[in-house]
């Protein structure tokens, strides 16, 4: 076909159907936590100490890096949504410094406060059996749910974007498993919240890979 | 690559009053863009050799035209379009890579002149149209194989432009469907 027909068709095309429209990420967002809450309030729910925990710092600290990179990877997603030049991403990416360096900071409070010897102990928790699979079962299904903003826009970086949504669900669903889990080091938080949210960017970027190329 | 002032600021405005709603703005815009894209285009076919260069320009067009809603109004259209023709062009390019390709050039003797034998293009050609029926086969026939205007299609079929495009535009989705090409 010469260009010409081509463009004949795609005005016709123009003409004859609605336009795709853009979603946004913020209602699959929202809907992603309600699905979490859905199952995480039936079968872990809170811990029983909740009220008392609030008042803690590593606690509220756990909840304040898990809420940080949920929102970061968010508004992250809202924008891989749109083609953009290789430069403006990586701009784009650099707010995932946020977290991170927020997580270091932690890891290094409480490695000055917390004699070498219990390093361990916190580092291991007491139920590491329920955390990796409670956060991957609750930020599995949201993988694909979050993509939907992406699969319905172009983005330039599908596995890098699929990755994104995979970071996304880990830390949303890590969100609500912080409310039950009673081990609040962020020794424990880097180890296996950061092994837990690790593979889901990685179950996301395979996603990414092969459904959200255009 | 040659820059007059439509293509940097009026792209944007065509590309608006097209979303809006006017066919014309949007021919003029898809037109523009296939000038301002072929250099680009150019630099990502191994082979730099026309055919391969139309096929790749093509493939962006389509992929503008699928992503046009991407776009968000009173943005640089430039950055956003490079984005696209980047990404189809790398696209196209890894394709090639996995498939390979053989420089005819030795065998020319030994393969069939394509302008005198029926081809496979013009057998599935065939075939996809044969699938429709009705109005949807004259008009797809028309317009595609025997590259009528949609004006001439209109007047030939005693229909409406717009009856046409839509006939058109239905037989075309309807063909993906049967051979699952999106």
């Amino acid at each position: 076909m010469k260009t010409d027909q081509l463009i004949d068709s795609l005005v016709a095309d123009h003409a004859a159907r609605p336009r795709p429209a853009l979603l946004s990420v913020w209602p699959l967002a929202a809907l992603a936590m309600l699905i979490d809450l859905a199952l995480f309030l039936p079968t872990l729910g809170p811990r029983p100490d909740l009220l008392s925990a609030i008042g803690t710092w590593r606690f509220d600290a756990k909840l304040l890096v898990t809420g940080l990179l949920a929102a970061v990877s968010i508004l992250l997603l809202q924008r891989l949504r749109r083609p953009q030049p290789a430069r403006a991403i990586s701009r784009s990416l650099k707010w995932l410094l946020l977290p991170a360096l927020l997580l270091a900071l932690l890891v290094g409070a409480e490695l000055l406060m917390v004699p070498a010897d219990l390093w361990r102990a916190r580092a291991m928790g007491t139920n590491v059996v329920v955390c990796l699979p409670a956060i991957t079962a609750m930020g599995l299904p949201l993988i694909p749910l979050l993509s939907e903003a992406l699969r319905r826009g172009a983005p330039s970086r599908p596995t890098l974007s699929g990755a994104v949504a995979g970071l996304a669900a880990g830390s949303i669903a890590a969100l609500f498993y912080a409310s039950h889990c009673t081990s609040d080091s962020p020794l424990f938080i880097a180890s296996w919240y950061g092994l837990a949210i690790g593979g889901l960017a990685l179950a996301g970027a395979l996603w990414g890979r092969f459904v959200l190329r255009w | 690559m040659p820059r007059s002032p439509l293509r940097k600021d009026g792209l944007g405005e065509l590309l608006a009053r097209a979303m809006g709603g006017d066919e014309a703005a949007y021919r003029r815009f898809l037109t523009e863009i296939s000038t301002v894209l072929k250099p680009f285009v150019m630099r990502w076919t191994r082979s730099g050799s026309p055919s391969d260069v139309e096929d790749l320009l093509q493939e962006v067009l389509i992929a503008v035209h699928q992503k046009r809603h991407t776009w968000r109004q009173g943005e640089p259209v430039m950055p956003w379009l490079y984005a696209i023709a980047k990404y189809k062009s790398i696209d196209a390019h890894r394709r090639r890579r996995h498939h390979g390709s053989v420089d005819i050039g030795d065998l020319a003797e030994t393969l069939d002149d394509p302008t005198t034998v029926p081809n496979a293009v013009a057998y599935d050609v065939a075939r996809a149209v044969g699938s429709l029926s009705g109005r949807q086969k004259d008009v797809v026939s028309a317009i595609s194989v025997e590259g009528h205007s949609i004006e001439e299609t209109a007047q030939r079929f005693g229909m409406t432009k717009g009856a046409v495009r839509v006939a058109f535009h239905r037989g075309l989705s309807s063909i993906a469907e049967t051979f699952g090409r999106k």
